[in-house]
Parts: C-alpha cells; structure tokens; sequence
C-alpha cells in the first residue's frame, strides 16, 4: 500500500496491481495486538484506504487471491486463480506468518496472531472471559496480548523457554526489567522451560511444560516468532535464505524488490544482512523501493536505516531503535530502573548501536539520530555524561 | 500554497519519530507531550512534514490546506 501510494506521488502512471490472499484490504497492523484486542477500537480504524483514496490512486486489487509462482525471465506473477500477471517492476511484500506448534493439533481455543481474523477471534474469546490464559512466548507480539488481557481483568500465564525474556534482544538486564513490568502488573512469568504438549477434550485444557508442570488454560495465545512467506518463489530464481535476498538497494534481481518483512538485505550501517519485522521498516522500505524501481538502474542508493519500533506493555511504552544483541555493553542514559522510566544505550564493537527506552521517547529519538550518525561508544557515553551533569 | 500542521492530540502517543524527521516543527519534551514549534511551517520544510504524517505509528498527524 504504502509503495503503491508512493508510485503515484512520484507520477508513475501505469497500472498498478495489488495482489493479497486476505480478503481485507490492507489495514494496519500494530494495533490488533492493542486497540483491537483490547475492545477500545473499532475495526474501521485500523483500515488503510478507503473507497475515495482507493479511486483516487487508481489501484487494481486481487484481494483473496495469491501468488502462487514468479518468473523472472518472463516477468510474470501467477495467481491461485489462474491469472497470470505480467509486469514491469514488482514489488515482493509477501510478509510473514506466523510460527505454530504442531503439537497444538486440533484443539480448540489456540491461536496465532498475525492478521486481522486472529485479532477478532481473539478478541470474541477475551470477550467470553476465559478463566486462565497462557501465552506461549514472551516476544514483543506474546507480551502485548498478555498484557491485554491482564487489562481486561483475567488470569494470565505467560511461559516463555528462554532464561530471561527478550535476552536475545534486550541482553539479561534489560530483559529481566520488561518481564519484570509483567509481574508487576500480576502476569504469572514461567522462563526457561519450553511447553511439552495440549491436552483437553476438543478444547485446550492444559498446557504441559517440560519439566512436568501442568497450567490449566482454556485459552492460549501462541507468538513464538515468524517466518517469512518465500514458498511461493522457490524455483523462481531468486535466492531465498530466511526471507528474499536482496543488494543494498533491496532488488532482488532486475526490476524485482522487496520489502517489508520478506526482505533480508545488507544494512551497510550496520554491516549486517538484515531482515526487519518492524511497521516503521515496513513503511519506510515500501516508499524506498518504490522509488527504486521508478528510478531503475540510475539508482545506486543503499537503503541503511535504524530499524526502531515500540511497545505498549500496560503503561509502559518501551521503544527500541538500532540492531541490539544480548552481548553489548549497556549503559543507563538517563532515569532509573526503580522508577521504570529510563534510557539504556547498547554499544557494540567501539560503536553506539541501539538505544532502549521506558516511557523516554525524547532520549530514543536523540540517540537514534546519533546511531544514523554512526556516533562511536565513547562519543555517546560522553554525551550520556554531559547531559548528566 | 500555505499549509497548516495538525496533531490530533488523542491519538499522540509522542513516539517521537515525527521529532526525529522534522526537529524544527515537532518536539517532544521532557514531559512527554509533543509540542508543534511551527504550525504554520512553509514550503521548505513540506517534504518532512509529510514524511512525519507517513510514518507517524499513531496516524495522529495531519495536513490542512489553505
């Protein structure tokens, strides 16, 4: 959507196709695991276009239809339908789904979160006031939804295999704090132990740990990750390795590129092949490519963002900008953990390489601009100090 | 042509991306609430504002023609 509308600002005034194996038209996403869920919205909120935008960019939709083949030498898309689409420039924005576990089975009551039919689903089960509910993860997606549902006034268990949640991302300290905000607010927080199995008669009524323990749950979320939808491009030519490869201008091969959350590329400020589950990435990349694909082969511009993106976990709004690992250095920038309100910098390899704040969007902010900069671990500490003092 | 910048201050979550894109039109404080330092911006900073309406997370900022 977000290309699409980009096309148009920038004069391409060809036909444009949009092809989803939704029946929505596109919709934005962040808030089904918030606003949706929580009841506070209603569906029309969360819609992207409507019927006067949508005439006004002069789109063509394939709506509950997918692609099901690509070929690059032709240049021609097809649909599950049959129809065949041929193009000039496409765009991959295939997305990602999410990860289930198989010994979930047929039982009824556990779900995904990923698109706007789960979120509703979701959100009918909250309204049913389910006794006891678990979360399979504690990933940003798994958190949030505990979260909401412990704001709905409900029991909730969130398990998560790792030691520490978020380690991998936020290292042990900092992990240790989010998780933290959870008990606080009387989340049961189970870590280091993965779940076993379901059990339940049709519907869940158990999960089963590893080590033996046994949750009642008669309602279970699932959010243990995503993988990118590249399926339908195998044999196609492109090369795919957790997601579409593509060069620092994210083409994945003439007059073919990707975005979103299908797209890993060389992030050259970060020396890193990347691939972003962000909505800030989504809608940055979408416009970027966009206008890679206007300006064609002239365009030697690499794509080296900060991927940055947020959180709502109770009354906290924890943002995280950069590329952290559990292994950087870590600093507290400002406020304190005590009070959950505060800014933590990560430093990797003689460079500031993320910046993690709790309620501190204006700090975030500065030292994301620093990371774009490629501000070094000292400059940063020194500047941490300076505004200190 | 003038243009005028809006926040619906309801949806305002202050993330703060809009500070980053346009420092010289939005600010987020140390209090946390977003301040518009220009409403009235101009032409030269146009292509930032409209930027900070794009990727604004909230949605919250809008541009009134006129």
């Amino acid at each position: 959507m977000r290309t699409a509308e980009t096309l148009r600002k920038e004069g391409f005034d060809g036909n444009i196709h949009l092809v989803g194996d939704e029946p929505h038209l596109p919709y934005d996403r962040p808030p089904l695991s918030k606003q949706i869920l929580s009841g506070d919205w209603d569906l029309e909120r969360v819609a992207l276009t409507d019927p006067a935008k949508d005439d006004e960019l002069s789109l063509e939709w394939h709506l509950g239809d997918k692609a099901t083949q690509l070929s690059v030498e032709e240049k021609i898309v097809s649909l599950d339908s049959g129809t065949d689409l041929s193009f000039d420039g496409l765009v991959i924005a295939t997305g990602a789904r999410c990860i289930s576990l198989r010994m979930a089975g047929d039982l009824e009551g556990i779900y995904t979160l990923r698109g706007l039919d789960d979120a509703l689903a979701i959100r009918s089960e909250l309204e049913a006031t389910p006794q006891k509910v678990v979360v399979v993860g504690a990933g940003f997606i798994g958190a949030e939804v505990a979260a909401t549902a412990r704001q709905r006034g409900l029991e909730v268990t969130m398990i998560e295999a790792a030691e520490v949640p978020f380690e991998r991302v936020l290292g042990p300290e900092m992990g240790t704090v989010t998780a933290d905000v959870h008990r606080d607010h009387g989340v049961e927080v189970i870590t280091g132990v993965a779940v076993e199995s379901f059990k339940g008669n049709r519907r869940v009524e158990k999960v089963i740990l590893e080590d033996g323990t046994e949750i009642e749950a008669d309602l279970v979320i699932v959010g243990i990750g995503v993988k990118p939808n590249t399926e339908w491009l195998e044999g196609s030519g492109l090369t795919l390795d957790n997601g579409v490869l593509c060069d620092d201008s994210c083409e994945a091969a003439p007059a073919i590129v990707a975005a979103g959350d299908v797209a890993r590329w060389p992030n050259r400020l970060f020396n890193e092949n990347m691939r972003v589950e962000h909505w800030d990435n989504a809608v940055e990349q979408g416009v970027f490519v966009a206008r890679r694909l206007l300006a064609g082969k002239s365009n030697t511009e690499s794509y080296s963002p900060t991927p940055w993106f947020w959180t709502d976990q109770f009354d906290r709004k924890i943002q995280l900008a950069g590329r952290t690992r559990s292994t950087d250095e870590i600093r507290i920038v400002t406020g304190s953990i005590e009070e959950r309100r505060f800014a933590t910098a990560y430093g990797r390899e003689g460079k500031l390489v993320g910046i993690l704040g709790f309620n501190r969007p204006r700090h975030v902010m500065q030292y994301k601009q620093m990371i774009a900069d490629g501000t070094s671990w000292e400059d940063a500490i020194a500047h941490a100090e300076q505004q200190a003092s | 042509m003038g243009y005028r910048v809006e926040v619906d201050f309801d949806l305002c979550e202050s993330n703060a991306i809009c500070m980053q894109i346009a420092p010289e039109v939005f600010e987020v404080r140390d209090d946390d609430f977003l301040y518009i330092l220009a409403e009235e911006p101009g032409g030269d900073l146009r292509a930032q504002v409209e930027e900070s309406v794009q990727r604004c997370p909230k949605q919250a900022i809008s541009i009134a023609e006129g």
